[in-house]
């Protein structure tokens, strides 16, 4: 490290190497500069203006997410003026759409309106649907900051209903451009945009048509990144609420690839599955099948009871009479037809461990070699 | 694979081939894309379909099927004829160059070309690109393997890739995508009829010792069982009498399937473990429940050889069972006690006796999972194979000659076929078809095929058309592509209601046993 690369950050010197952000050194050394439209990994947009830190001999205020780190750079994260910059963004962006959360004030009429125009914008009498799962909210709770001195603006464009599987609703977006990024820098599938200007702005799909008629292929990368309640799993949207659910890390049960994910668990219940992020192998990403496809867990079709076709049709029983019963056919063929006229297939689908025990089942109790599983077809 | 997903973004030239990478390894394929459209990877597809991933490419070769052996040859005749081959590699890491050499040297473009039908030029132009890499990676899936030359193919690509010495550097590799979420694993524990855990031979006296001791039973048996596509024709002839299948559904999934329903019904005794009464299980004397992934603990192994956790997340429906709780059930029945208390019980086992998984315990994987191998718990396993050497020393360049597919396009069957799976649903189908957006976006069967091909059999694109094949026939909407070429069908297997494996064709790969699903000839007419 050269005597050139140093920063002070809020009066403390940190090392950087040639080409980091100051966001970058900060997270890095555990101070936490607020963030709305910075997505790790992508290219950084400066975009949402909520990063903006106050540099020595700078003209105005500097978005920290793109602002290469300098030598000799002295910075404030929280310095009076940032903090008023930082609310006047959040005073804003929470006037731009139906951000129907308590944060947004409480002064009597304009709020009950406001309410009921966003109830009935959403059919529903909920509050937002990602309430208490929200950065724009939590950025209004930390810097104390409510809606209501601006005048709501109104919503400019209908929401998104027709796929089966992501609601979007421009109400809620606040251009922050993490959709985007995640569509054409993270998963690349290149299918949404910035479409129109200025106060028009909004994230389009090929020429401003429905997800369904784009090159979207659902993997919902946009759904996770998105801070706001603008993108929302359908089937999730109010029935999901993040402080009522556990988050279980598992591995995903699909292809081979091994995606580290969440599974969103509510009374014994499945809601919603997302990928965790910063770890390897997926690094936060899915698929549509991994972060959509669940349903197959808490079908009425699953077996919940061993069977045994007696006459050509199936009757349920008993653990006990179906294990007895296979134990005892099996040694029957055994020892009638010898082991190699038995053949078992383990599974590409089960554990490891379950797979060790089948092979070994095989092997060290009907003493045949036949075992084979799927991983041909 | 040899090298580990992350390293996807190290190599500078991918070769993609019998891979539809955005569709089967989606999560994957965005690592490809990655490099490719943001960082200035070069990249070569040779698919024979159009497929998206191509789309990225620098170069899409399409290889008329089953003729892969001819292309790979092609880019190593040349590779070698411009002196293209890393010298120091084949010299210090490599046997059999020589040979290699003599058995590529009349693949010359023209004659390549005359075999797979990629212009000559193409062949030329890719040998360079790849072997212009410092570090080439090759990506390949079922594309590659499911013919009856499969391991002759994936041994050519070896061959391609130590000619350039790409095999045991960061980047590069010979790397098969998985496409099951433990298929890895249910081979490294020895779900194979010819091995134990860890590729432990079961003809090796001191590896039978090893496990008799240890699970305590005697007289193991000493010579390898059958392969699952060799169990199906001894189920047909009678002398397989029973079989016990977990979480598989082979009446829709076996090449050839009206052969494969009769064999299936002609077992003595048929037991099921799954979690869905499948076209299989239906078939079953026993059908016994199973948890889904969601319902217990354990660990996947990865396409990169990662192991990694499982965890519980919710109760299982009714009275299912973990399958491990089943067969220890059914196993003390038969006199033999295996008591474990949980799954981690199991894999302390596993470790005791798989050498590659020696280091593995859960608490290691709790956060981060491991590369195997992984011999002991201060190794941090291996994400990159063959560094300083092959397993067996020095790397076999195999001198492979091109044999064409088993079944061949003639007057009667005029189109091929070819099979895969779509974005949208998973294999069988028993768990995507229960989602409704699914089902919604890829309800049903189809056959793709190339606005040509639809005008010469005066097909419409949504109208019906029947395929047949001499082992069987279907009906299925047509849907006309660019992704299709002339001359060439494609039809995804999910579908029970309409199943392409009712016309593919079960010739076997002699040595691994695979299937020849990629290739198979048909007709095609306007459905009545």
């Amino acid at each position: 490290m050269t005597a050139e690369n140093k920063i002070i950050i809020n009066g403390n010197e940190f090392d950087f190497d040639p080409g980091e952000t100051i966001l970058e050194v900060a997270r890095r050394s555990n101070i936490d500069i607020p963030t709305l439209c910075h997505l790790k990994g992508a290219t950084g947009t400066g975009a949402c203006r909520v990063c903006l830190v106050e540099v020595e001999r700078a003209r105005s205020l500097v978005a920290s997410c793109v602002a290469p780190a300098g030598n000799g750079m002295v910075v404030q994260t929280e310095s009076s003026k940032v903090i008023e910059s930082r609310k006047m963004i959040i005073r804003l962006l929470l006037s731009s759409g139906n951000h129907n959360c308590a944060v947004r004030g409480s002064d009597g009429k304009d709020w009950t309106q406001f309410q009921l125009n966003v109830q009935q914008d959403d059919d529903s009498s909920e509050l937002c649907p990602v309430w208490g799962d929200c950065r724009l909210q939590d950025l209004a709770y930390r810097y104390q900051v409510s809606g209501d001195q601006f005048p709501a603006t109104e919503t400019r464009y209908p929401m998104e209903t027709v796929n089966p599987f992501i609601v979007r609703d421009f109400s809620r977006c606040i251009n922050c451009g993490r959709c985007v990024q995640a569509c054409n820098e993270v998963q690349v599938n290149k299918a949404i945009s910035f479409g129109y200007r200025g106060a028009a702005t909004k994230i389009i799909a090929a020429g401003d048509r429905p997800y369904a008629d784009s090159d979207c292929v659902f993997c919902g990368e946009c759904v996770q990144a998105c801070p706001v309640g603008a993108l929302v799993e359908r089937d999730a949207r109010y029935q999901y609420r993040q402080w009522e659910h556990e988050k279980v890390r598992t591995t995903c049960s699909y292809c081979g690839v091994g995606c580290q994910l969440y599974l969103h668990v509510k009374d014994n219940k499945v809601s919603k599955v997302t990928g965790v992020e910063d770890v390897a192998p997926n690094y936060g990403s899915l698929c549509v099948k991994g972060r959509f496809g669940f349903d197959f867990i808490h079908s009425q079709d699953r077996l919940k009871t061993p069977l045994i076709k007696k006459l050509g049709v199936f009757k349920e029983v008993s653990w006990d009479e179906a294990l007895d019963f296979v134990a005892e056919k099996l040694s029957g063929i055994k020892a009638e037809h010898g082991s190699e006229s038995i053949g078992v297939l383990a599974s590409a689908r089960v554990t490891n461990e379950e797979n060790y025990i089948i092979q070994k089942f095989a092997r060290g109790v009907l003493k045949t070699n036949n075992v084979d599983h799927c991983a041909r077809l | 694979m040899t090298n580990t997903i992350d390293e996807i973004g190290k190599a500078d030239v991918i070769l993609i081939t019998g891979s539809n990478t955005t569709e089967n390894h989606p999560v994957l394929s965005s690592f490809v894309k990655r490099a490719v459209s943001l960082n200035g990877t070069k990249m070569i597809v040779v698919d024979p379909r159009r497929i998206k991933i191509a789309t990225f490419a620098d170069m899409w070769l399409r290889p008329n099927l089953g003729t892969d052996v001819a292309w790979i040859n092609g880019l190593m005749h040349v590779i070698i004829k411009e002196n293209l081959y890393d010298t120091e590699y084949v010299e210090s890491r490599t046997e059999g160059f020589e040979e290699l050499k003599q058995a590529v040297e009349k693949f010359t473009p023209d004659f390549v070309e005359s075999i797979t039908g990629i212009p000559g030029e193409q062949i030329e132009a890719a040998a360079r690109m790849y072997a212009g890499a410092k570090a080439g990676s090759i990506l390949y899936c079922m594309g590659i393997t499911q013919h009856i030359s499969g391991t002759d193919n994936v041994k050519s690509l070896a061959n391609l890739a130590m000619l350039c010495g790409n095999v045991g550097i960061e980047g590069g590799g010979v790397n098969p995508l998985r496409g099951q979420n433990n298929v890895q694993g249910a081979c490294d524990m020895g779900g194979l009829p010819n091995v134990f855990s860890g590729y432990q031979s079961v003809t090796d006296l001191a590896a039978r010792q090893k496990m008799e001791e240890v699970w305590n039973v005697s007289d193991l048996p000493d010579q390898p069982g059958l392969k699952v596509t060799d169990m199906i024709p001894k189920a047909h002839d009678g002398s397989l009498k029973s079989l016990y299948i977990i979480g598989e559904n082979p009446l829709v999934s076996d090449p050839d399937l009206n052969h494969a329903e009769k064999s299936i019904d002609n077992l003595k005794f048929l037991v099921v473990q799954d979690i869905f009464l499948t076209e299989t299980a239906q078939k079953a004397d026993v059908v016994l429940p199973s948890c889904c992934y969601a319902e217990k603990d354990g660990t996947f192994t990865n396409t990169d050889r990662r192991v990694q956790m499982v965890r519980k997340a919710v109760n299982p429906p009714g009275e299912a069972r973990e399958d491990w709780k089943i067969i220890c059930g059914i196993a003390a029945r038969m006199g033999y006690e295996m008591n474990y208390e949980n799954s981690e019980a199991i894999m302390k086992e596993i470790a005791q006796i798989t050498p590659s998984y020696g280091g593995i315990t859960y608490d290691r994987i709790r956060h981060e999972g491991i590369h195997w191998p992984c011999p002991n718990t201060e190794h941090p396993g291996t994400p990159i194979l063959h560094i300083d050497r092959f397993t067996r020393g020095k790397g076999v360049l195999h001198a492979i000659d091109y044999i064409p597919p088993a079944e061949t396009i003639d007057d009667e069957y005029p189109m091929y076929l070819t099979t895969g799976r779509l974005l949208f649903q998973y294999h069988t189908g028993t768990m995507t078809m229960k989602t409704v957006g699914l089902n919604e976006i890829a309800p049903e069967s189809f056959v793709e095929m190339s606005p040509a091909d639809a005008a010469n059999h005066g097909l419409e694109d949504g109208s019906m058309a029947e395929i047949a094949s001499r082992r069987g026939r279907i009906s299925a909407k047509v849907k006309i592509s660019l992704k299709a070429v002339d001359g060439t069908v494609f039809i995804p297997f999910h579908y029970a209601q309409a199943a392409a494996n009712k016309l593919t064709h079960a010739a076997l790969d002699p040595v691994s046993g695979i299937p020849e699903l990629k290739v198979c000839a048909v007709k095609l007419t306007k459905a009545a």
